[in-house]
């Protein structure tokens, strides 16, 4: 027992690595393996063509079978390498398949035929990404326009949500006026009305506003974020009266001063916000399902949604299309890591 | 260069897109008294809270108080508490077939399980991953990225990643095959695939209350360990006398968060698995969601009804929460 | 140029926070382009007066007038004065340039005139090099010139400093209390400045104003200050090493100092048995006897600075400075003489007693 507590609570070994380090080292490994390895996984695969993905089992990277143009016949013919039989150690090219038996020909030679039980050659594969399946999606699906959908209500809202934010929090950490502490207050509490609860009456709202099917009844509910608000004033705070007094010694007026001092040096804070109203609007699912009813108007992770539910589901497309999902969280996610995770930790909120 | 012109570009429009309401603001402030000026600022935000959160919350009760399968609230006849009484109808609260709306309460029970068993073992691996993040480790950046990577995927990728993982003809069952043993199908059993959504869903979301528990762990001063030393206390007691005492603040936080946030369980298991197989993993809010939205007759009384339902348990846990953030502001003084 | 008038007035001004009163009915009187420095411990008002004066702090009552016009409700804006803060309060995210410029702007000026002004005002404060850099990227002492820079841009009525020099260090303070009286007598502006340090107000000001708790305690002449304080509070303020303050008694027309001895002075006693204290500087209090006053102390400890040396006696506590070095030892007896001109009289409020007219 107090082995295992070492592992938990030393904080440094010091000089040797002794077991408790093993220990730690193999859960990350392991742990890491876990996290990560499903995502490559489903990256890898969202390369392979329809034929690979069915492959049981499965390979790890994408591959198809080699083909190799053969004299008098018009298409490329598949290769094999025999494993049994007189031929055993050659590589073949099939003609047809009949049943149990295979008709084959060496590519050097292709007058005669060769007869092979299909259970004595392997497939001779080499690694092959299939693009396709990306370069399809915009032509065979309408793609285009669920990507459109995503990024428009992610940067209007993200915008919106940025500018209703901090003029609100400029005034409750700047200004005293009566009804403030009430009004931060009622701010306050709507962190805790969770949207689920009040889904039935939003789209009764977004229904008389005119909203449904419209990327504007996913955007107007979800800009005046409680956590934003919460989050700039608490950094507002921090910036001295004195800057704004000297403003308005300045003749700024209060817009300006709000625009031309505070924003500014906000910056931090916005770009956390700005982070977070990102990774909400890209990822919501369950309010722009309801709002957002005709499929012109779904957003990329609907679409996902719907097309999965489809009876033949097309996974090379549906692969390629949820990477396309999470590449733009990955790549933000891997420039701003130390951001986001500084900012969550700091601000306890998702 | 081309950097510094797109700036400067950007530059421009931000200051000629905020000087637009420099007018009227500036005639606002000429005009108001004193201390109204706030009120501008805050307005916007505010009837936009009024709107879409407020006013849903009255409109809420009002729903739940009515009957038939119209949107229109004018078109809908006043039932009282029937919704609730229907919801609430049952000969054996375990027995969710004896029940009037039996969905209601295989949701309710599917929940409590999820609940319990997710906040619990998600608390406990948080835990140890925050503890062994919190060594020396060399790499820790890279690790602590890894365990985080997966919060900020969407639900529906989530969802897809691990049905990619877990179909028929899937990588675990191809592990499986190659170990000779009988590939199973993992979403078509009432047992195992109530078992991955609880997975999946600590998969999603642990790097979260791992960061929150880390950052507890890094704000107990290291002075206190090196006295500890110093006193030549073992590494058990350091753990049970000043590790976790320290953190317990932080403990409570994640616990709390964990069970309202695994109370409203949806997107993920939605797409997983649809709330099956039957309704082995229907959980509450896609209770709401089918009853009010997906179903052919939409019943949008009782979707309100469950969701005031709902809203009393997180108002509970929410008083739980603030209760223990008190106790964790009092403690850092 | 000629010059709008910078006169500034003061009548029983009030400021109540809720219901704790800080500033009880100051009057006060600064014509145009003087200097006047208001002096007082901290917490005394004198920076909640200097806002009030700006526009940044309502006054509750009374009138402020600037250039014999009420302002009371006038915005900070519209005063035509400047404020020198003392944090500075230079935008961080502005070049040098940009803060002294943004008033200017603020006031629609076209850029041309804007770039006269901000050339002229780096020019004479030596900032010419630095219009590009942002305020980190500066020393304390630049980063006080540009907040003086952003107040000389707008060419106000009268400048205004609030405790401008106390984030300096002593040696640059002493270069930067110069450079100001400089700027001041160059301008010819009216300048109100706002300090804790009584050495600022005494080399600085035309006219120093003490405040203590809210109240006027004496407004005058650096010297009129020195030499004749009111009370006892300004006495002990004004003057470095502290005035010593000594306890007694009035006994057939001189006052007996417990310990000490009897001392004759030229102030109007009252009725003998009177509680009194007298007050005398350090550098009034001569070593050795002469005709009379004469008094001996216990040695506690010497400070010798070699240009000079502090003697500390014990018990009463008086400190005298002597010119030059000293041979005085701690425990050693000396004798002392306090010059009965040099001797203020207070009363048991704390008033000072005025002279016997010779």
């Amino acid at each position: 027992m107090d082995r295992l507590a070492r592992l938990l609570t030393a904080t440094r070994g010091r000089g040797r690595m002794d077991w408790t380090d093993w220990a730690s080292y193999l859960y990350l490994v392991l742990g890491t393996l876990l996290m990560l390895g499903p995502v490559v996984w489903l990256a890898l695969s969202s390369l392979k063509s329809p034929s690979g993905l069915i492959e049981f089992p499965p390979t790890l990277l994408p591959q198809e079978q080699v083909r190799v143009a053969v004299p008098t016949y018009p298409a490329p013919l598949p290769l094999y390498r025999i494993t049994e039989g007189d031929h055993a150690g050659q590589t073949l090219a099939e003609v047809r398949k009949i049943g149990l038996q295979a008709t084959m020909v060496d590519p050097a030679a292709p007058e005669t035929p060769i007869r092979v039980p299909i259970d004595a050659r392997t497939k001779v594969m080499r690694l092959h990404a299939a693009w396709d399946n990306y370069g399809d999606l915009l032509q065979k699906f309408d793609f285009g326009r669920y990507l459109w959908n995503s990024v428009f209500i992610t940067t209007v809202a993200t915008l919106i949500t940025l500018l209703l934010n901090s003029m609100a929090a400029f005034a409750l950490s700047k200004y005293r006026f009566a009804g403030r502490d009430p009004v931060f207050l009622l701010m306050l509490a709507t962190l805790m009305i969770p949207p689920t609860i009040i889904l039935v009456p939003n789209y009764l709202i977004a229904a008389v506003l005119g909203l449904t099917d419209n990327p504007w009844g996913v955007i107007w509910p979800a800009v005046a974020t409680p956590t934003g608000v919460f989050l700039l004033r608490q950094y507002m705070l921090t910036l001295p009266d004195d800057l704004l007094e000297a403003a308005r010694m300045d003749n700024a007026s209060e817009w300006r001063i709000y625009w031309r001092i505070v924003l500014p040096l906000s910056k931090p804070a916005l770009a956390v916000l700005a982070i977070f109203s990102v990774m909400w609007r890209w990822n919501e699912f369950l309010w722009p399902m309801v709002v957002l009813g005709r499929s012109e108007s779904f957003t990329l992770p609907l679409a996902l949604n719907s097309f999965q539910g489809e009876l033949t589901t097309q996974w090379n497309y549906l692969l390629a299309m949820t990477v396309v999902t999470l590449v733009p969280v990955t790549v933000i996610f891997a420039l701003l890591q130390r951001h986001i995770t500084q900012g969550i930790a700091s601000a306890g909120v998702k | 260069m081309i950097g510094t012109i797109a700036s400067q570009a950007a530059g421009r429009l931000y200051a000629a897109v905020m000087n637009l309401p420099e007018r009227p603001m500036r005639w606002a402030q000429g005009h108001l008294p004193d201390g109204r000026l706030g009120w501008l600022f805050v307005g916007p935000n505010l009837a936009i809270f009024a709107v879409f959160t407020f006013l849903p919350i009255i409109v809420d009760f009002y729903y739940a108080g009515t009957g038939g399968t119209n949107l229109l609230p004018t078109e809908r006849p006043w039932v009282g508490l029937e919704n609730f009484a229907s919801l609430l109808a049952c000969k054996d609260y375990f027995e969710p077939n004896s029940c009037v709306r039996d969905q209601f309460w295989y949701a309710i029970w599917n929940t409590v399980k999820f609940v319990a068993l997710q906040v619990a073992l998600m608390l406990a691996f948080s835990l140890v991953t925050a503890l062994v993040l919190n060594r020396k480790i060399i790499g820790r950046g890279f690790f602590r990225a890894a365990f985080f990577y997966p919060v900020l995927l969407s639900p529906v990728v989530v969802a897809l990643i691990w049905k990619w993982v877990l179909q028929r003809d899937g990588v675990l069952n191809a592990a499986f095959v190659g170990a000779g043993l009988q590939p199973v199908e993992w979403l078509l059993s009432a047992r195992s695939a109530f078992g991955w959504t609880v997975f999946v869903s600590i998969w999603a979301h642990m790097g979260f209350y791992t960061l929150i528990l880390l950052a507890g762990l890094q704000a107990i001063p290291a002075d206190i360990y090196e006295a500890a030393a110093m006193d030549a206390a073992p590494p058990l007691r350091v753990f049970r006398r000043i590790t976790l005492p320290l953190l317990m603040p932080s403990v409570l936080v994640v616990l709390v968060l964990g069970l309202i946030r695994a109370v409203q369980i949806f997107d993920e298991v939605y797409v997983l698995t649809g709330g099956g197989p039957g309704s082995a993993t229907t959980y509450l809010v896609e209770f709401i969601y089918n009853t009010g939205f997906s179903a052919q007759v939409r019943q949008y009384g009782l979707a309100a009804a469950a969701s005031l339902l709902l809203a009393g348990v997180l108002l509970v846990l929410t008083l739980i929460q603030l209760r223990g953030m008190r106790a964790k502001g009092s403690s850092r003084g | 140029m000629s010059r709008i008038d910078g006169s500034l007035a003061l009548q029983d001004v009030v400021k109540r926070f809720g219901n704790t009163e800080v500033v009880h009915g100051v009057s006060f009187d600064v014509a145009d382009g003087e200097f006047v420095v208001f002096v007082g411990p901290s917490g005394c008002g004198k920076s909640t007066l200097l806002r009030m004066i700006c526009g940044l702090e309502s006054v509750t009552e009374g009138e402020v007038r600037i250039g014999g016009e009420r302002v009371n409700d006038l915005p900070a804006a519209r005063r035509g004065l400047a404020l020198v803060f003392q944090s500075y309060a230079l935008y961080p995210h502005m070049s040098v340039y940009q803060n002294m410029a943004f008033g200017l702007e603020n006031l629609g000026m076209p850029k041309t005139e804007i770039q006269a002004r901000v050339g002229e005002a780096a020019r004479m404060l030596r900032l010419e090099e630095y219009l590009q850099r942002k305020p980190t990227a500066l020393s304390g002492g630049q980063r006080q010139r540009v907040a003086i820079g952003r107040a000389i841009v707008r060419e106000p009525r009268i400048f205004l400093f609030d405790e401008p020099l106390s984030n300096l260090d002593a040696e640059l303070r002493v270069g930067m209390r110069a450079e100001l009286v400089d700027l001041h007598r160059r301008l010819g502006t009216t300048m109100i400045y706002v300090t804790h340090d009584q050495v600022e107000a005494m080399t600085m000001a035309d006219k120093i104003v003490v405040l203590r708790a809210g109240r006027v305690e004496q407004v005058g002449l650096p010297l009129e200050l020195y030499n004749n304080p009111c009370n006892r509070f300004v006495a002990g303020f004004i003057g470095s090493p502290r005035m010593n303050f000594l306890e007694g008694r009035v006994v057939d027309g001189v006052i007996e100092l417990p310990g000490l001895g009897v001392v004759r002075t030229r102030a109007r006693l009252p009725a003998g048995g009177t509680p009194i204290s007298i007050g005398i500087r350090p550098e009034h209090i001569h070593a050795g006897h002469q005709a009379d006053n004469n008094l001996t102390g216990a040695v506690a400890g010497v400070e010798q600075l070699g240009g000079l040396s502090y003697v500390r006696l014990a018990g009463p506590d008086i400190t005298i400075q002597i010119p030059g070095q000293t041979r005085l030892a701690a425990g050693a007896a000396t004798p002392i003489h306090f010059p009965a001109g040099a001797i203020h009289v207070f009363d048991a409020d704390g008033l000072t007693l005025p002279r016997q007219t010779p």
